[in-house]
């Protein structure tokens, strides 16, 4: 029975190829691709009507990879998976997944520039997350508002964000301004010297790099009129591989007070040579990275004390949530800063998008104006495109760091005076 | 007057940077830009050791020096050496090697990338204080510094009391008169490459005890090491090793008596002097 089947469809399927061999072969080619192409289309449309590209640029090799792997990338991965799991968006037609488009933009603005390009008029992207650290999202600005993205920004600070707001109607600031974290440190520096824990004479060095600099300059005279005596002010290369001279000159001035407006190697290296060196101060404060999970775990015990920028409520029913879903997504934990304001910033979005219910951009930048939302890391408002509240100092306290400093966060630690090393 | 140590010390590290490129310029002819990768390599096995094993971060280099050896030698054979051959002169090889060297670099960071991530790595290995004269300099600078000295002193004794030294002496000086007088010098070269690989990693494991690492800063260190040999003469291993403490001893004089942010300033502007004024490095022969 079986073997006549066989027989039967295999001549069949001869006869149906010597039918095809008598037609035009040509004829026959075309309608095939035809078929094929329209099924292939059909095929790509009920794809299109399912998902929502999000396009992300950040990156991956360059001078800024090892931060942005840190903070910007497991976040754009735990926000995706997070929501895809849901069932994606929640839009009026219905739930559409999360297609993610990602580029490595190599630090340098020029690539960011060219993928955010793309993403717009290639991929077709229906959303463009932004992109990692102040010089970057900077120079992107312009082509997310020539086509109409909002640009929520999480890892930009600067000082010209009225500027900035202005001219993009489209772009929002989130992690705050320069002044304001220069500004902290001086506050909390006033406030020992007034408990009369500490004395006044602070010794101030800072890498010789955008953020490092503009920090130190923005810190002198705020600390002047905080009534603090700068006694050592020196600035050293990015990368350099001895900082030993460096410590040893604050520690012959005598400080009360060392602040360090340093990047993650020369966060890490200031910290282990005053270790070596002896350098005790009351108030030790060193900035980028020292938020990062890797300078406790480095340091252990002696980073308790130990100020920094940025800082978060570890304690939150959220916050504990967030770390834990980064942790089993990433297989790593967050940093104590931005991380969590990065995923805060995906939260806005994915609340605009459903609150809108489409992937109208122009609907959902003004939704983002107009509304308050619930994240991670608290409610957050714009005002003129700017959140307003923000941590500015953190500390080691018992291996976790803690915020101790805030434009208007609640949860802020009351500052401990450092011990001896 | 501490400056000295201080000097010493970062000297020592400079050192470690540079001997592995000296060897693979100035015998083999590679100028290879891929070889800050090699350290940074060596740096993320002895953190690897030290953090996953609890074992010594300098226990990694029983296992990275072997590896970085056959690596490079493999990379000298099949890599540059088909470069060698086909080069009609020595400005072609140089163009050659670097644009090779250079691809070959981007390669071995998008390896190391993959395997360990885009973070910084980082740990605490004997970092003490061990006074000195009343002083105190951090005791796994001076592991790596006595660590350095091994090293350059086996170096040293290996290269000029050695017949196989002499080889590759010969090999640097002169590649052309070295092949007449029968020395096999692809095979001495291909050695001399993967001899400076192996150093290099050697040299990573040794840094890693008290730098900070991720896998794009290899390039930091190729060029400090480029600066080296070309400044200490390129075809002597002696002159990269003094001129590797003189720069130490250098940078940390003006970081500590005139300005630490004109440390690099300082380097480069001994660099270009001695270009203007030695062309051929502090230590080298000027050829004929």
């Amino acid at each position: 029975m079986t073997l006549r089947m066989v027989h039967c469809v295999l001549l069949t399927m001869k006869q149906f190829w010597e039918e095809i061999e008598k037609m035009d072969k040509r004829a026959f080619l075309k309608s095939a691709a035809l078929a094929l192409a329209g099924s292939l289309y059909l095929m790509g449309v009920a794809q299109a009507a399912d998902t929502i590209k999000i396009g992300a640029v950040a990156p991956k090799t360059g001078p800024l990879a090892a931060g942005a792997a840190i903070t910007h990338w497991p976040n754009v991965r735990l926000w995706v998976s997070e929501v895809n799991a849901r069932g994606g968006l929640k839009l009026k037609t219905g739930r559409v997944k999360i297609e993610l488009i990602e580029y490595d933009d190599r630090t340098s603005p020029g690539e960011t520039i060219k993928a955010v390009q793309r993403l717009a008029t290639q991929d077709k992207a229906d959303f463009i997350l932004a992109p990692y650290g102040s010089g970057l999202n900077l120079a992107a600005a312009p082509i997310y508002a020539k086509y109409g993205y909002p640009q929520i920004t999480s890892t930009s600070i600067t000082d010209k964000i009225g500027p900035l707001t202005k001219r993009y109607p489209g772009i929002f600031f989130t992690l705050g301004t320069t002044t304001s974290f220069a500004g902290a440190v001086a506050d909390i520096l006033k406030k020992m010297v007034a408990a009369g824990q500490i004395g006044k004479r602070v010794a101030m060095v800072n890498v010789a790099a955008a953020f490092g600099i503009e920090l130190a300059n923005a810190a002198r005279p705020i600390f002047k009129k905080a009534g603090l005596e700068i006694v050592y002010d020196k600035s050293y290369p990015l990368g350099t591989q001895d900082l030993s001279p460096i410590v040893k000159g604050a520690k012959a001035a005598k400080p009360d007070a060392f602040v360090a407006w340093s990047y993650p190697p020369d966060t890490f290296g200031l910290t282990a040579q005053a270790k070596i060196q002896g350098l005790n101060t009351k108030a030790f404060y060193t900035a980028v990275a020292t938020a990062f999970p890797a300078f406790g775990g480095k340091f252990g015990k002696s980073a308790d004390g130990i100020l920094g920028a940025g800082g978060v409520n570890p304690d939150t029913p959220e916050m504990q949530a967030y770390f834990a879903a980064h942790k089993r997504v990433n297989g790593k934990p967050a940093d104590f800063w931005a991380s969590a304001m990065v995923y805060a910033t995906y939260q806005v979005l994915e609340q605009a998008i459903e609150g809108v219910g489409s992937t109208d951009r122009k609907a959902v930048t003004a939704y983002i104006k107009a509304n308050t939302f619930k994240t991670v890391i608290g409610p957050i408002r714009f005002k003129n495109q700017n959140n307003e509240k923000f941590w500015t100092v953190g500390q080691w306290q018992g291996g976790k760091f803690y915020g101790v400093s805030s434009t208007g966060r609640p949860g802020a630690k009351p500052v401990q005076v450092k011990k001896d090393w | 007057m501490d400056f000295i140590i201080t000097g010493l010390l970062l000297g020592g590290a400079y050192a470690l940077i540079a001997v592995g490129l000296q060897l693979q310029y100035g015998v083999a002819r590679i100028m290879n830009l891929a070889n800050g990768e090699m350290l940074v390599a060596g740096a993320f096995g002895a953190f690897w050791v030290f953090t996953a094993h609890q074992l010594s971060p300098f226990l990694s280099v029983l296992v990275t020096v072997p590896i970085g050896f056959a690596l490079n030698w493999a990379i000298y054979r099949y890599l540059m050496q088909p470069l060698v051959k086909r080069a009609r002169n020595h400005g072609q090889l140089e163009v050659d090697s670097i644009l090779s060297t250079f691809g070959l670099a981007f390669i071995f960071v998008g390896v190391m990338v993959a395997m360990f991530g885009g973070e910084y790595f980082t740990y605490e290995y004997l970092a003490r204080p061990f006074r000195i004269l009343g002083e105190p300099y951090a005791l796994n600078r001076l592991v790596a510094f006595a660590f350095s000295v091994v090293v350059c002193i086996c170096l040293y004794i290996c290269l000029n009391r050695t017949r196989a030294g002499l080889t590759i002496r010969a090999v640097a000086v002169n590649p052309a008169s070295a092949q007449l007088v029968g020395i096999d010098v692809p095979r001495v070269s291909a050695f001399a490459f993967a001899m400076g690989g192996a150093l290099a990693a050697a040299g990573g494991a040794s840094l890693s005890t008290f730098l900070t690492f991720d896998a794009f800063v290899g390039v930091i260190f190729t060029l400090k090491a480029l600066v080296i040999v070309i400044m200490g003469g390129v075809t002597d291993t002696r002159g990269a090793i003094l001129t590797a403490f003189i720069l130490g001893l250098a940078e940390t004089f003006v970081a500590t008596y005139v300005d630490p942010g004109l440390t690099l300033a300082a380097a480069y502007v001994l660099f270009m002097l001695v270009l203007l004024f030695r062309p051929q490095g502090i230590f080298g022969q000027r050829t004929s």
